[in-house]
């Protein structure tokens, strides 16, 4: 009794505190249920989507929003979007190579100590698009545009809350009664139900060099991938390495309780 | 250690070392310490909790090295540099923050098994208070760990739980400002919490070497609360424990990789992947799951002083039950009614956790009421309220239970239950 009680509280306990998610008092709606293909223990990205979805990252969200987390050269890192495993060195890739030259980073000149802008190297990290918090605000109608890197992991529901609020807020209509300030816009996914961003996508707003038709919905689901792996760019070595983890633990585990069973085999318990 | 030595030293440098320094002695007698044969696996979160104190440490001082406890970057050192740089380090962060819960599991579980065997009755009350400081510990541990990403939740969990000590007469506010090293949650904080975090594992491990102590001296209690009266009833730690132990521990693991490799950031929240910013207040402050029920117990008193006490109450309690229990019977298997209030209380409790997750003023079950002591009756608060009270009420209990119960035969002794059962063959 006491064993199938406690078993069932300790599941439940942790149940409900660690996997329940956020309060329940929130007017948020639920996103949307979206298939990714990093879901599951067996998980991966699809690095066509990664690389579609940059575009839509370099292309329109790059305008506004940082990515400072994340250099350049981890373009090139296993599972990511444009790895290529004849360049284990990623700094070495020169498609990553190609992208970092089409940013302009600070610097200061060894020589003179002016500060300088020269093009981004594969070391280099993701520039801000602005100075300063104060300058991102003061160009978003007070609203700072958040960094990207961890966008993914810092909003409950992950990259499916992405795709809603990118996918689907240009589309709706706000309840009858409620009142959008100006510069605001509608968004039923966040708490309140208003955000700053206008809606960012349409469709062709870019044009995929695989020629995958760039509708909204296409370009929503990529850029949402793209961010998964950025804020969790570990992912597929995460999940590889838990495989063998799993099957050793299993075993080792196996064999400890055979052991056990011998050991105890005639002591009386 | 209380039981004789049955270690020999066999070769001339063994015996020179014994003269001199019997540490040899010392691990062989923990080997052979007389362990009561009955032991089930409820008794396994001992050497659970060792290993975790042990992943604990190890992670801990890697992080360390690659931590930068300043409010400018702490959270890029481990966002960036451990999650993303650092070889392998999404492995030893993800083992080092899933670990704590994994800890408070394990203790939550070693405690429940404490109680309701009676092991914190005589002899064994100073095993039970040291128990009762490590947990203390962990928890003081455990908040100062959360607050080192410097997320959000860890900026604002600092500043709620802080000022709660401000909320005592006299005292509280200047130790407030000793705790921040300022006026405010800042860098200063962050620097002493981050000493203070690498310093006190060390204590810990030195209390469970106490707590290891209290145990050798008057032996385990076991699942009947009977004492061991002769060497029958007993067999050697190693190896019929450590491979018992030894067995859990790979289950515990499993569990264990599960959450580090496939749900990383279930037990944490989303806010903590925002860098603290005090000038934006999360809409949801909630501690760590372990926390949850403690919150609920201080969010349900209306006064603020009166909240921080109850806080530091519900934990005193567990302190004061060696003495607030007053059955003579150790083992509530034969308990029955203070088994079912035991139960209830474990119920209570998790009520208290699902309480701290919720907004106080949520409703239970939709249902529209009217307003008592500043909330509906049919809320959050007031369920975190009865909970609360069931939950101190449990130790009053206790108290009036163990001089008025009729408890049911205990055996002879504590191979007695297992001689009844079919399959097990009697040793020697």
């Amino acid at each position: 009794m006491f064993n199938k009680t406690v078993c069932l509280a300790a599941f439940a306990f942790i149940g409900a505190f660690g996997l329940a998610g956020p309060a329940a008092a929130d007017d948020a709606m639920a996103p949307m249920d979206v298939h990714w293909s990093f879901e599951g223990p067996f998980g991966h990205y699809d690095q066509e989507q990664l690389q579609r979805g940059y575009k839509v990252y370099r292309e329109v969200c790059s305008s506004c929003h940082a990515m400072n987390q994340i250099a350049f050269r981890n373009l090139g890192d296993p599972g990511a979007p444009f790895y290529d495993p004849k360049y284990p060195n990623s700094n070495d890739n020169p498609k990553v190579k190609a992208i970092a030259a089409d940013y302009k980073v600070s610097d200061v000149d060894g020589d003179s100590g002016d500060v300088i802008k020269r093009p981004a190297t594969s070391a280099d990290y993701f520039p801000s698009p602005y100075a300063n918090n104060a300058a991102a605000a003061n160009a978003n109608g007070g609203a700072v545009p958040p960094d990207m890197s961890l966008l993914v992991k810092a909003r409950e529901g992950g990259a499916a809350y992405i795709y809603s609020v990118v996918a689907k807020d240009g589309v709706m209509t706000p309840p009858h009664g409620m009142i959008v300030p100006a510069g605001r816009y509608y968004d039923p996914y966040k708490s309140g139900g208003v955000i700053a961003m206008p809606p960012p996508l349409v469709a062709g707003k870019v044009t995929y060099d695989d020629k995958t038709p760039a509708s909204v919905d296409q370009e929503a689901r990529d850029v949402s991938a793209f961010l998964q792996w950025a804020a969790d760019p570990k992912m597929e070595e995460r999940k590889q390495t838990g495989l063998a983890v799993m099957i050793f633990l299993i075993v080792f585990t196996g064999l400890l309780y055979a052991s056990y069973r011998k050991i105890w085999s005639d002591v009386g318990h | 250690m209380s039981h004789p030595s049955t270690y020999e030293p066999k070769t001339g440098i063994e015996r020179w070392l014994d003269s001199r320094l019997p540490i040899v002695r010392f691990g062989a007698d923990l080997m052979s310490y007389p362990t009561p044969r009955n032991l089930n696996y409820w008794y396994t979160f001992g050497g659970i909790l060792s290993f975790c104190l042990a992943v604990q440490i190890i992670t801990g001082i890697v992080l360390a090295m690659h931590y930068d406890a300043s409010g400018a970057g702490a959270f890029m050192s481990v966002e960036r540099g451990i999650m993303r740089d650092v070889n392998y380090g999404w492995l030893i962060r993800g083992v080092h923050a899933n670990g704590a819960s994994m800890f408070f599991v394990a203790v939550y579980l070693h405690i429940m098994r404490g109680i309701y065997y009676g092991s914190y009755k005589a002899p064994r009350e100073v095993l039970w208070l040291l128990g009762c400081v490590i947990y203390v510990l962990m928890m003081a541990t455990a908040f100062m760990g959360y607050v080192l990403p410097w997320g959000q939740m860890s900026f604002w969990g600092a500043k709620v739980i802080t000022n709660l000590i401000g909320a005592l007469p006299l005292v509280g506010k200047p130790i407030t400002t000793l705790l921040w090293g300022g006026f405010s949650v800042d860098d200063p904080t962050l620097n002493r919490f981050f000493s203070l975090h690498y310093l006190l594992p060390f204590v810990i491990a030195a209390v469970v070497a106490l707590h290891i102590w209290a145990l050798h001296v008057p032996g385990n209690n076991n699942p009947t609360g009977v004492n061991v009266k002769s060497d029958n009833d007993t067999v050697a730690f190693h190896p019929f424990y450590t491979v018992k132990d030894g067995f859990a521990i790979g289950l515990f693991m499993i569990m264990f990789a599960v959450f580090v490799f496939y749900l990383p950031d279930a037990l944490g929240k989303a806010d903590n992947a925002i860098p603290a910013n005090p000038l934006v207040t999360p809409a949801h402050i909630v501690p760590e799951w372990y926390l949850l029920p403690f919150y609920a117990i201080l969010r349900a008193i209306p006064d603020k002083l009166l909240g921080v006490l109850a806080l530091a109450g519900s934990i005193g309690m567990l302190f004061a039950l060696p003495w607030l229990d007053t059955s003579k019977v150790k083992s509530m298997r034969y308990r029955p009614t203070a088994r079912l209030y035991f139960f209830i209380w474990i119920a209570a409790t998790c009520v208290l956790g699902w309480c701290g997750s919720q907004e106080p003023d949520g409703k239970l079950f939709g249902i529209e009421s009217f307003n008592f002591i500043d909330y509906p009756i049919m809320s959050v608060t007031w369920a975190s309220r009865i909970a609360a009270l069931y939950y101190f009420s449990f130790f009053g209990i206790m108290l009036f239970l163990g001089l008025s119960e009729t408890p049911l035969p205990v055996p002879d002794s504590l191979y007695t239950p297992v001689l009844k059962t079919p399959v097990a063959a009697p040793a020697e």
